[in-house]
């Protein structure tokens, strides 16, 4: 593996488990905040879903300041890179943001943060009404920004692969 | 593939690669959408639900169902029969704190209290291992039908005609006749007692759930709240007469004189229960387990930071209690969590201003 084109094994790995994990937490989120009969095995999926992507972002930070990313290559356009890194800062951003935000808004509306097996994690909030709200509209809002950034960063590593094929998908998906 | 020249490549090919990112990120923001139920507005999700109990008009800060209340604090003490049928802590801790509320149904939080049919108690316990159990019982036995979308449209079939400011007793006929089960529940709601205090009344779980014991043995069950304060008849004429607060002050004015009392009584399931359907009860030979006691000691008005602020969600459960796949527990939590989310913004509002 050439560490100046593709990302270590590792940093794939981490990748690709948490876009799956996002995603599915996306979903898992709209899904238990309209459906009248799922709601409950739903949450409780959620809530440690989302409290493993917390532990993987802060693996994946510290992996990515041992290991940095492959540059992207010089016929990326300065603007086209610039939205990447900002984009990138953002994916960042949200995969500590969300988890944070879910666990403090549990808080604030009085709901212990319990995990499978009984495991009961410290209030992040205190119960306060005013901050439920807060914290409770901005982890459903962030939630559907989180989304669209992500569809961008698809598109834009679709655009990559498929119009460019300047191996920046490669980078991630390559199998070597 | 194996011609040596072949045709030049249709115009439209270099648009072919955006054409599938843009119908793969569009797919999955439509799949995003249908989940979250805007594709699909027929579909009854929990803020529709919640919209059509609310009818245009909500109480603003205001719990949407079970508006009026007070705020009751006590404590719960186990049996050992108890501690058989479950490992949750709330049964070996000699006693929990309990906070709760005691409400009227109806989302009219100034609606005369005397004159409810249903009276409601919540509680939370709160046990020393970190866990909860949250408990949104009812003075009726059973509910009024099977499913949260029978709920919805018993709301739409009850809703005053404008014309006359009754209900359409066609469109409750008809309700009826699709939804039989409900039968009895009116037939409850007629011929039921009336008791003259919140202490004197039964409040029951509803739902079934199931009950693990330390060996890992499972059990469907139910719960009751039985008072032991005894029964008195409260005649319709003293029901009409009486003033708006009429519970809740009667409820004070009983524990200045001392706590007030009720057994947790369990009843088991035996197989072919029904345990997702809450409008059946079950034979009224099952097996009762007292199972512990919990006495009210202090009623007090609802406020910030107290009762007020607790979204007693029935499907919040420590280990050892679990719930069933009855769809209207699960409803409860779907609805109670968009009321709790409304009510709780609207009261930031309030305070801000």
């Amino acid at each position: 593996m050439d560490a100046k084109t593709h990302y270590d094994r590792t940093a794939r790995w981490l990748h690709w488990a948490m876009a799956a994990m996002i995603l599915a937490l996306v979903f898992i989120g709209a899904g238990m905040v309209a459906s009248l009969e799922a709601r409950p095995w739903l949450i409780e999926l959620h809530r440690p879903l989302g409290l493993l992507v917390l532990l993987l972002a802060v693996l994946r930070l510290w992996h990515r300041r041992r290991h940095p990313p492959p540059p992207l290559p010089d016929s990326v356009p300065p603007l086209q890179a610039r939205a990447a890194r900002a984009s990138h800062a953002l994916l960042y951003g949200l995969m500590f943001a969300m988890p944070l935000l879910g666990w403090a808004m549990s808080s604030a509306g009085g709901y212990p943060v319990v995990l499978p097996g009984g495991w009961v994690l410290p209030a992040l909030a205190p119960q306060d009404a005013a901050l439920y709200t807060w914290l409770r509209g901005a982890h459903g809002v962030l939630g559907y920004a989180f989304f669209g950034v992500i569809l961008l960063h698809l598109s834009g590593a679709l655009y990559h692969a498929w119009v460019r094929r300047d191996g920046v998908f490669e980078a991630m998906a390559g199998r070597r | 593939m194996s011609d040596p020249l072949p045709p030049a490549p249709p115009r439209w090919r270099p648009w072919l690669p955006f054409l599938g990112i843009a119908a793969i990120a569009g797919s999955l923001a439509a799949a995003l959408a249908w989940t979250a139920g805007w594709l699909t507005p027929a579909r009854v999700t929990a803020p529709r639900l919640v919209d059509t109990i609310e009818n245009g008009k909500p109480f603003v800060g205001f719990r949407r169902a079970h508006a009026r209340g007070v705020c009751v604090a006590g404590h719960f003490e186990p049996t050992a029969e108890g501690a058989a049928l479950s490992k949750a802590r709330v049964f070996t801790q000699p006693r929990t704190p309990a906070l709760g509320r005691m409400s009227i149904g109806g989302g009219d939080p100034n609606g005369p209290e005397a004159m409810a049919r249903v009276r409601s108690l919540a509680l939370q316990l709160d046990t020393d291992d970190g866990q909860q159990w949250r408990l949104a019982m009812n003075s009726f036995p059973f509910f009024a039908v099977s499913t949260p979308q029978a709920f919805a449209e018993q709301i739409l079939a009850s809703r005053p005609d404008p014309a006359t400011g009754k209900p359409d007793p066609a469109k409750q006929q008809a309700f009826a006749e699709r939804h039989p089960e409900v039968l009895r529940f009116m037939a409850w709601a007629q011929s039921a007692p009336w008791s003259d205090s919140y202490a004197n009344t039964a409040y029951h779980g509803v739902h079934a759930f199931r009950f693990t014991n330390a060996a890992g043995e499972s059990r469907f069950v139910r719960w009751s709240f039985v008072p032991q304060a005894p029964f008195k008849d409260f005649p319709a004429d003293q029901r009409q007469a009486a003033e708006a607060s009429h519970l809740a002050d009667e409820l004070g004015a009983r524990l200045a004189g001392g706590p007030v009392r009720w057994t947790l009584a369990v009843t088991l399931a035996e197989p072919g229960d029904p345990v997702e359907d809450p409008s059946q009860p079950w034979p009224e030979e099952r097996t009762r387990v007292a199972a512990g006691t919990f006495v009210l000691e202090r009623a007090y008005p609802e406020a910030e930071g107290n009762c007020r602020d607790i979204n007693f969600d029935p499907t919040l459960l420590p280990s050892g209690i679990a719930a069933s796949r009855d769809p209207v527990l699960a409803a409860r939590a779907a609805a109670y969590a968009v009321s709790f989310h409304r009510r709780q913004r609207e009261r930031a509002g309030q305070e801000a201003n």
